[in-house]
């Protein structure tokens, strides 16, 4: 209570100190919030997107229907394949111009089917990331009678960096941001120190411990911390939302992120008056 | 109670204490007197623990510079109480309410804080004045508050650095008694004074002499500790 009530002076002492402080980690944490945005709203795409992997193996012209079985049974026993169809070139020929009908003038006036065979080969959840993509694939190259494999590999993997971007920029931005909010809580709690350093004597001097001195100090990191990171949490809602309403659907962040940044708020406004704290404490004893 | 064995304390290359050797028994009052710079001070900054010896050892109760950790540092400062020349009071405290502060700083329970502050104001006659604020005391009020907080943990020993140094004959006289009231009740007191006059009308109480640092006269020599006797 005695902590509580003494970091609620310290902040009201120095409101301009405090409030930048506040405004340095609620800056900090937007940044990383907003990439959190985007890259959570990627993963989802990602996830919509990998559930709709295939990989397309084109057989050569005159493979017997009796191979090709044998290896579409093969291939189902594969770990990360999921189902594997057989497309006859007939079939091949009825889907184009099912899909395709601003062609099926063309396709009807065919007098042989150009179309290939394949096999359609569907992923099990969990494996239809780049690297289990190109294995299965490469897999399928190995069989002399196929022609050609495919996958959409460019596509996935410009994805998948995206996602990659957005994290990394999460990070490099947000660390930034956040090391300049821990040298302004530094210097908030420092001022703080000296403006207390008389009462902070009197306290050495009749035996308090450390970590009587220390815990308001602490506290008022704390609190702006959870400050700080309250402001990032409502300034990303408020992105959100208007993203959300004028330009395309948007993902709310998971709770669990929204938890792990407030805590990460806190963590770094208790650290930083940590830090300041045990320096100027040490410094008002010597003097 | 305190032990300096050969204690030397240097800052940067200046001794402000030289091989210095005396023991403060339990009960006793001594005075630590020289002229200023002599290392008075740092003697009872050396006693308190602020600073630690360059040289030698000082023990205080069971704590030894040696091996004494900066957590057991309070409960020291507990055991040995201090008094400045400058009273040190926070200003916007009130007589009790600096008292209350010690109490609080060292966790004694809310309920037992107001009983205990008002006993020790008695202590030191003061409980008349117990709202007032320092600016509203004399000198000589103000440093029994001062007092009254560093007996607040109920210390064994006292360190008064030059306590009646800013006051008038009379007030220096009320302290003063003060001080051997609290010694009768069995408090160790180490009183650092350069009031040659203070000493000369208690011509029974030991008196410890620095100069430059060095230990030059001690009107209790016999008081060494033994060897062997440390622990």
């Amino acid at each position: 209570m005695r902590s509580l009530r003494e970091a609620l002076w310290g902040i009201r002492r120095a409101p301009l100190l405090s409030g930048l402080s506040i405004g340095a980690i609620g800056a900090s944490l937007s940044i990383v919030g907003l990439f959190g945005l985007a890259a959570h709203n990627i993963d989802q795409a990602l996830g919509r997107l990998e559930s709709r992997v295939e990989i397309v193996a084109y057989l050569e012209e005159g493979t017997r229907d009796e191979v090709v079985e044998l290896a579409r049974t093969e291939v189902g026993s594969f770990p990360e394949v999921e189902s594997v169809t057989h497309v006859t070139k007939v079939e091949a020929l009825y889907r184009a111009s099912r899909e395709l009908t601003e062609f099926s003038d063309v396709f009807s006036d065919l007098e042989v089917n150009p179309l290939p065979a394949s096999l359609e080969v569907a992923l099990r959840e969990g494996h239809r990331g780049p690297d289990d993509v190109a294995a299965v694939a490469e897999r399928l190259r190995a069989y002399g009678f196929v022609e050609e494999v495919r996958y959409g590999q460019e596509w996935v993997d410009q994805v998948f960096d995206l996602r990659r971007v957005a994290a990394a920029g999460a990070l490099a931005l947000g660390a930034a941001f956040a090391l300049g909010a821990a040298l302004l809580i530094g210097i908030a709690v420092r001022m703080a120190v000296l403006a207390r350093r008389r009462e902070i004597a009197i306290m050495r001097t009749v035996g308090a411990t450390d970590a009587w001195i220390r815990r308001p100090f602490l506290v008022e990191g704390l609190l702006t911390g959870v400050a700080g990171g309250l402001l990032a949490l409502a300034f990303t809602r408020l992105a959100w939302a208007v993203a959300d309403r004028t330009l395309f659907t948007l993902a709310w962040l998971p709770e669990s992120w929204i938890a792990a940044g407030l805590v990460f708020a806190a963590l770094l406004g208790t650290g930083a008056a940590a830090r300041a704290v045990r320096r100027e404490v040490r410094r008002v004893e010597a003097g | 109670m305190i032990q300096f064995r050969s204690v030397s304390r240097r800052f940067g290359r200046a001794d402000a204490v030289r091989d210095v050797s005396f023991h403060l028994r339990k009960g006793e009052f001594a005075f630590l007197t020289g002229p200023s710079g002599s290392g008075k001070t740092t003697i009872l900054r050396l006693a308190h623990m602020q600073i630690l010896p360059s040289e030698g050892e000082v023990r205080v109760s069971r704590f030894t510079s040696r091996r004494i950790r900066r957590r057991e540092v309070p409960e020291l400062r507990r055991r040995v109480g201090m008094v400045f020349q400058d009273f040190r009071l926070l200003e916007t405290l009130s007589a009790a309410e600096n008292v209350a502060f010690a109490l609080e700083c060292t966790g004694t329970p809310r309920r037992r804080i107001a009983p205990r502050v008002q006993k020790l104001l008695g202590q030191v006659g003061l409980a008349a004045r117990a709202r007032a604020l320092p600016r509203e005391l004399s000198g000589g009020e103000q440093q029994r508050v001062a007092i009254a907080r560093a007996l607040a943990t109920d210390p064994l020993v006292l360190l008064a650095d030059e306590p009646t140094g800013n006051l008038d004959e009379r007030a220096t006289a009320g302290v003063f008694e003060l001080f051997r009231g609290i010694n009768a009740s069995g408090t160790s007191v180490l009183m650092a004074t350069h009031d040659a006059e203070l000493i000369r009308r208690h011509p029974g109480i030991r008196v410890i002499e620095l100069e430059e640092g060095a230990l030059v006269f001690d009107s209790a020599p016999g008081t060494e500790p033994a060897e062997g006797a440390r622990a």
